[in-house]
């Protein structure tokens, strides 16, 4: 089409986001306890094993029949309306949770997955990743990022289900069992 | 100082709230500027040499830049993977006037009162990687006040609160992917990474694209800011061309006449990576919404 522009660098979120981004209903992209949904919670750590304390993860997904939603209101939640799109910050001990649905296979045979992205301060950049359904090990094994990844690297992508019905999955910034980020470009 | 600010866990971000003889005694084993512009400016050496001998330029900050001490435990140590952005991730979360409302673009009538300081317009586009305007979008903004300090529980900063000031905004993009915001500027403040460090004055902008893999957020600097060369957030983006990209321009045309000083400010996001066909499938409903 047009020329090319050069992207503008992005920076950290710093430490002062939590009187900003947070908003009411944040992370809950469904009613806690209404049809379907399910608790999706995790753990973020640095390179020493720490929790931190302050990051914050946004999640955009399909919903359980696989498709895109495109509406607004996630800002200002209804509580009858999936966007898709959630935000949460982790808290003192590092944890985040998600209400939302467990996302559907946008095509069929699709593995099933939640786009991330992460921010905390003393990252320089905001990271994405992918957190996948364990459920469909067909659909795994023939996904093209899972399948390009060694085994044990390709087990930081995929959550665990909770015996409630929810999933667990979390982030290691660093280390043997460094989660797996994303570069689209 | 309000107690609930005073009460806070200790961090390396923290500045002591104590008077400053105290606070200098409590630094004397911390690293010096001059040991961290070592640091920094041996990190732009090396990138010099490495542009000469034929070296791509880089765009974006390094995650792995040790001079910003918190990042030395949090920035992936193995290589980013490789992705083709599929099916969600070629999508972007929809927001609309239902999300914001139109007078979340004004930082300075939240209180009853005037905020202090410099009143500012910060304006510009955000536009996608082919230079088309990225319209119906959300983009939030957060900044310190005048002095410099933020309304947070963690900031320590012994620098006095605004009660007219939060420091925060939203807006949602116009046709033509343009944003306005009006402000106040922000002040430099202090912080702990090495003694004496001190952040440009700078304002949080967060944005979205058309697609989720164009989610970004960074901070806009102040044209001529002589704390440039001297702060690893700055400097994580080695390149002076891509800093120079964080920086407004200062616009006269911008300005209003016995009210506020005017600031340009464009930004690019990367991509877009859907192809036409796709975009077609979907329309934009949900970003002219």
């Amino acid at each position: 089409m047009s020329t090319k522009l050069v992207p503008t660098p992005g920076q950290t979120v710093g430490p002062f986001y939590g009187y900003a981004l947070p908003f009411e209903k944040d992370n809950e992209l469904l009613a806690p306890g209404s049809p379907g949904s399910i608790r999706l919670q995790g753990t973020v750590y640095d390179g020493a094993g720490h929790t931190i304390p302050d990051a914050i993860l946004e999640i955009w997904q399909p919903d359980a029949e696989g498709n895109i939603v495109q509406r607004t209101g996630s800002l200002v939640r209804d509580g009858y309306t999936f966007t898709g799109w959630g935000r949460g910050a982790v808290g003192n001990t590092g944890v985040f949770t998600f209400t939302t649905v467990n996302p559907g296979p946008t095509k069929p045979g699709a593995a099933p997955f939640i786009s991330v992205a992460l921010f905390a301060r003393g990252l320089t950049n905001r990271l994405f990743t992918r957190i996948y359904l364990p459920e469909d090990t067909e659909a795994l094994a023939n996904d093209p990022l899972l399948s390009a990844l060694d085994p044990e690297r390709r087990k930081t992508l995929i959550a665990r289900r909770d015996p409630d019905g929810g999933l667990t999955w979390d982030i290691r910034l660093q280390g043997g069992d460094e989660t797996v980020f994303l570069d689209f470009q | 100082m309000p107690e609930d600010i005073t009460a806070e866990l200790e961090s390396e971000e923290l500045v002591p709230p104590a008077e400053p003889k105290a606070a200098h005694q409590l630094d004397k084993a911390i690293e010096s500027q001059a040991d961290l512009s070592a640091e920094i400016n041996a990190i732009g050496e090396a990138y010099q040499r490495a542009l000469k001998d034929g070296a791509q330029a880089e765009i974006q900050p390094r995650l792995d830049y040790p001079p910003y001490r918190s990042s030395i435990l949090r920035h992936p140590t193995k290589s980013l993977q490789h992705a083709d952005p599929e099916t969600i991730e070629l999508y972007s979360p929809a927001f609309g006037h239902q999300d914001v409302h139109a007078l979340e673009s004004d930082l300075t009538i939240q209180h009853n009162g005037e905020p202090l300081g410099e009143r500012i317009i910060v304006s510009g586009k955000v536009l996608d990687g082919d230079g088309r305007p990225v319209a119906g979008q959300l983009v939030e903004i957060w900044q310190a006040n005048s002095s410099g300090r933020y309304i947070h529980k963690r900031d320590q900063h012994p620098a006095p609160i605004d009660p007219n000031f939060t420091g925060i905004g939203r807006c949602i993009t116009g046709p033509d992917g343009s944003y306005r915001f009006t402000t106040i500027k922000p002040g430099a403040y202090p912080w702990k990474n090495h003694l004496n460090a001190w952040r440009p004055a700078h304002i949080h902008f967060s944005l979205f694209g058309t697609e989720f893999t164009q989610r970004i957020i960074t901070q806009m600097y102040f044209p001529g800011d002589q704390l440039f060369p001297l702060d690893p957030i700055y400097q994580t983006i080695v390149d002076q061309d891509a800093r120079d990209r964080l920086v407004a321009t200062y616009d006269h045309s911008l300005t209003e006449p016995e009210w506020a000083l005017g600031y340009n400010w464009d930004i690019v996001l990367t991509g877009p990576k859907r192809t036409w066909t796709e975009n077609e499938a979907y329309g934009d409903a949900g970003d002219e919404e």
